[in-house]
């Protein structure tokens, strides 16, 4: 057999064994160089897994049997156009945060858990592409343990103390939605006799029970929108992305919640079918009303902060809004919104907090802890770290939806999903929502370009390159994907069109 | 290569070759003059197949499916497009003497963001549909935005708030909405003469559709939304004058202009439009009420030009081939006109040193070749000979008898008595009021030399035009029906 067959579960595999490596080594340095090979090769197989995906005819599923037992009894491995589009997102961003890392956690980690803190990235990625690429419920469970185990250390790992509060936070919350999630898939096991996610949303519609699948719905619902903050579930998340470690902002901030959302679309429209989700619950009624809120509270409460990294935080929580708005109108271009967004807003939001790890370099003395990335150290610094200051404003445009980056063509396609449904309250609402967006992006303009640099400024200087050219691809992408979005638009199209389709 | 393209990446050019020469301001300023030059020998060498009928085009990216960036160059475009970069090879020689004459600071960020500008500017000009008009006129809003706060005070940022405020604010909230429904509706946003929207659409419909485009476009400075317009006057005058006065207000109109004719078509509006007429004439008489009371010489312009732009945009409402073409007409003449008056108050800032009309008594006799240019503006403005003013004028008033239009026809009368009432006296009281004992004590002449050539360029332009105003007749005529 080629090693292209085995691609799907190289993905998962190869993060995965550089973790135990990278433990046993315990050296800083040779776990950076593993770890991050173990991420640019998960992208290149996430890379070729997309290639061949668009080799197969439109819909097509590649499937891949581990150990090769055959499905439902084992476990399968399953590459659509969703799932691809994902796993490029998921391990591109990994392997960038990685290259960009090393001299941020050289300041922000203490030297002796370097190897610890590449080790726990290296799980966090493999469950992150487990969840995404395996098709089976309860395997979906196991790595989204592994990820958030992980990632519960990773958060841990910041220097500030109270990152370990907001770690702990986080752990209970986590573990309150992983607990929903399995008891979910439980009921679906007791009703179906399968794991196998196809398998059950076959066999679910000749369920006569319609009260434990409805109870099964609502646990998962519950579990899964915990993990992705759906307002107002969303507690442990400002906290988390505030005192983690930048680059672990910067990748779960793209990542983790983006995934959440994939397992939701999964088993919202794999397993339920679109039928009963949204036409014998008033589910969507209820996510259009979480999702608003979380367009105008959250995007509300990020004009008020102080902390930029809490302001970009709070922004996360609205963004994801949208997201789920998108899903809410259960149409086509309703998903490909969300499927879009899921995307174009990863890569902004990765591109800003990569940024933000260069400017806490830039302004905190050496020796020192990392400094609070504050307004007050904002003052002038446009002029000492033009180039962090300006990728941090374009990426803003694309939170924003100015037109030519990213954003707007999310923003494009909800409008026209309201606008299908004759919802023109909700295009007005959207088009407000965002202009909170204009409001904290500028605040951050007038902060860095116009208050003049103050006194005792101290020595300020630019990010070093290895950290800016990561992140200044990330700015580009957010640009070049709201002018050419073949690869966006063109796969969330088909992957809403196949999705849909395959609920009715 | 496609001459499109080229009219699109020379101002790029030059602003990166501008970047990289911030250290040899000399080379950064021949550069600025390099590019408008070249920029406009390019825009004029489409001028002859437009004449001819044809419309060249491009097509650079498709950011949406079925949706493209695109390109093609139809006369009011094409009329626009000559006017912006013609324009920005004066303004270019004024900047010079302007920035250097009072010292003013980031000076190459200054020429790179005016050079960005005028990229967005073409592009607007020559956008083929609405989704690249629409992301052209959000980037003309960012890349001005430096060039607004550009003096980097308090009074600066808060002027670039009401500027982004209002700009962004209504195109989001507007004209995003109106764009993508026409997309919904017509399932192009092709600009098509005739018009794209299908049959039946209901006149309820295509009001509320008008109105979302009309108010959206925030540019046009329409009341309610005109506030910005003299809160970007904090701009050094080089970016009131082209951007303020020129490119920016003349994209807002333009834009209108466009989507009324080849978007909706004038025939699908009939009956439709009283309101707007209703919107537009109000606009032009309360803001010159405003600007017959403001003291300051910048922000009575800019009232003048909120008044001037709601012209346009009557004209346009009135639905005649005869005001059509007083609107497009109107664009080229009083981008000529309000450009000297700009010039001209920017020049007394760096020889004077004084920004309030109260203070300028007697100031032509020292400054007898700004004053004299500031007075033909001002002839453009009231709509009199020998200016162009008077040939748009007379075809907007053609236009409104044609339509026995009596409200726009009184909107005309009353208007052009107070813009009378505002620019006159200032004329009057520069050449016949003997100078103040303030202005006794500090003597000075006239302005650097840039800037006395630049403004007499566009005085001199403004009278050419009324004795040799074929060229933007033809392509004003082209837009209409025989």
């Amino acid at each position: 057999m080629s090693l292209a067959q085995h691609l799907p579960a190289l993905q998962v595999v190869l993060p995965l064994i550089s973790a135990p490596l990278a433990v046993l080594l315990r050296h800083g340095g040779v776990a950076f160089l593993l770890v991050t090979a173990g991420a640019w090769a998960a992208f290149a197989a996430a890379v070729a897994l997309w290639l061949q995906v668009d080799l197969l005819p439109a819909g097509g599923v590649l499937t891949y049997h581990i150990g090769n037992w055959a499905p439902p009894w084992g476990i399968e491995y399953r590459v659509d156009r969703l799932t691809s589009f994902v796993l490029v997102l998921v391990s591109g961003t990994a392997a960038l945060v990685l290259t960009y890392g090393h001299a941020s956690i050289e300041r922000e980690i203490a030297r002796a858990s370097h190897y610890l803190y590449y080790a726990m990235f290296a799980l966090c990625l493999a469950g992150l592409l487990g969840i995404t690429i395996t098709g089976d419920a309860f395997n979906v469970f196991v790595f989204l343990e592994i990820s958030s185990l992980a990632t519960y250390v990773l958060i841990a790992l910041g220097r500030d103390r109270r990152a370990l509060t907001a770690s702990y936070r986080y752990l209970i919350l986590g573990t309150i939605g992983a607990t929903f999630f399995v008891i979910g898939v439980g009921f679906l096991y007791l009703l179906t006799g399968t794991l196998n996610i196809a398998d059950m949303g076959a066999r679910l519609r000749d369920v006569e029970n319609p009260r434990a699948v409805l109870a099964a719905l609502a646990f998962l619902t519950v579990g899964i929108s915990l993990k992705l903050a759906l307002f107002p579930l969303h507690q442990w998340l400002p906290n988390a992305y505030t005192h983690a470690p930048s680059t672990v902002t910067a990748f779960l901030a793209a990542t983790a919640t983006k995934v959440s959302v994939y397992v939701l679309i999964r088993f919202y429209f794999g397993v339920f079918g679109e039928s009963l989700v949204f036409q014998r619950l008033p589910l969507p009624e209820i996510m259009l009303g979480l999702s608003l809120l979380a367009l105008f509270a959250a995007n509300l409460i990020a004009v008020f902060q102080d902390n930029l990294k809490r302001m970009f935080a709070y922004s996360s929580v609205g963004q994801i809004g949208y997201i789920t708005l998108g899903l809410s109108f259960d149409s086509v271009h309703g998903l490909t919104a969300s499927i879009v967004h899921l995307f174009n807003h990863g890569v902004a939001k990765a591109a800003i907090f990569l940024l933000i790890g260069g400017l806490v370099l830039g302004i905190g003395r050496p020796g020192a802890p990392p400094p609070v990335p504050t307004f007050k150290h904002l003052a002038g610094l446009a002029r000492r770290m033009p180039l962090t200051c300006l990728g941090i404003v374009l990426a803003g445009l694309s939170l924003i939806g100015v037109p030519g980056t990213g954003g707007f063509i999310s923003k494009w396609y909800l409008v026209l999903a309201a606008m299908e449904q004759r919802q023109y309250w909700l295009v007005g609402a959207i088009l407000l929502s965002s202009l909170l967006a204009v409001a904290y992006v500028w605040r951050f303009v007038e902060a860095a370009y116009f208050r003049p640099v103050p006194g005792d400024g101290g020595v300020v200087r630019e990010a070093p390159l290895v950290m800016l050219i990561p992140a200044w691809i990330l700015v580009a992408a957010s640009i070049w994907f709201g002018l050419d979005t073949s690869l966006t638009v063109g796969s969330a199209l088909d992957a809403a069109q196949s999705l849909l389709r395959s609920g009715t | 290569m496609n001459p499109i393209l080229a009219c699109l990446l020379l101002p790029l050019l030059g602003a990166l070759g501008m970047a990289l020469a911030t250290r040899a301001p000399d080379m950064r300023e021949t550069l600025t003059l390099a590019a408008a030059g070249a920029l406009f020998a390019c825009v004029l060498r489409m001028l002859d197949p437009v004449l001819a009928g044809q419309q060249p085009e491009l097509v650079l990216l498709e950011p949406l499916p079925g949706l493209a960036i695109a390109f093609r160059v139809e006369p009011l475009g094409m009329l626009f497009g000559l006017i912006a970069s013609g324009l920005w090879i004066v303004t270019s020689v004024y900047s010079i003497g302007y920035m250097r004459g009072n010292a003013e600071r980031h000076q190459t960020r200054f020429y790179v963001c005016f050079a960005l500008s005028l990229a967005a500017t073409l592009a607007i000009a020559f956008a083929a549909n609405l989704l690249t008009l629409f992301l052209f006129y959000e980037v003309l809003t960012l890349v001005t935005y430096p060039l607004v706060t550009h003096a980097g005070t308090h009074q600066a940022r808060m002027g670039g708030r009401t500027y982004l405020a209002l700009l962004l604010g209504t195109s989001m909230l507007f004209l995003l909405p109106a764009v993508v429904y026409v997309w919904h509706v017509a399932g192009t946003t092709d600009f098509r003469a005739g018009g794209i929207l299908p049959a039946g659409m209901g006149r309820e419909g295509i009001a509320v559709l008008l109105a979302l485009f009309v108010f959206g476009t925030g540019k046009a400075a329409l009341m309610p939304f005109h506030r910005w317009l003299p809160a970007a006057m904090v701009a050094p005058t080089p970016v009131s004058a082209l951007l303020h006065a020129v490119a920016v207000v003349k994209a807002g109109v333009f834009t209108i202009v466009k989507v009324v004719l080849y978007v909706f078509g004038l025939e699908a509006l009939r009956g439709a439009t009283e309101w707007l007429v209703a919107i537009a004439g109000f606009t032009v008489v309360a803001a010159s009420f405003v600007a017959l009371y403001a003291d300051n010489l910048k922000r009575r312009l800019a009232y003048s030009t909120v008044s001037q732009l709601s012209y346009v945009i009557l004209a346009t409402a009135l639905l005649a081939p005869l005001s059509v073409v007083a609107a497009a007409l109107h664009i080229a003449a009083h981008a000529l006109g309000k450009i000297t008056l700009f010039f001209a108050a920017g020049s007394i800032y760096t020889a004077a040193h004084k920004t309030e009309v109260s203070q300028l008594d007697g100031i032509g006799r020292r400054m007898p070749w700004t004053m004299a240019a500031f007075g033909i503006g001002t002839l453009s403005m009231i709509g009199l000979p020998p200016t162009v003013g008077f040939v748009s004028k007379w075809y907007l008033v053609s236009g409104a008898m044609g339509q026995q239009a009596w409200l726009a026809l009184g909107v005309l009368l009353i208007s052009t008595l107070l813009n009378a009432g505002y620019f006159l006296p200032i004329v009057w009281r520069a050449f016949f009021r003997p100078l103040s004992a303030e202005a006794l004590a500090r003597p000075h002449g006239e302005a650097p030399l840039p800037i006395v050539l630049a403004l007499c360029a566009t005085a001199a332009g403004t009278l050419a035009l009324f004795f040799f105003p074929e060229l933007p007749l033809q392509l004003a005529r082209q837009l209409v029906p025989a």
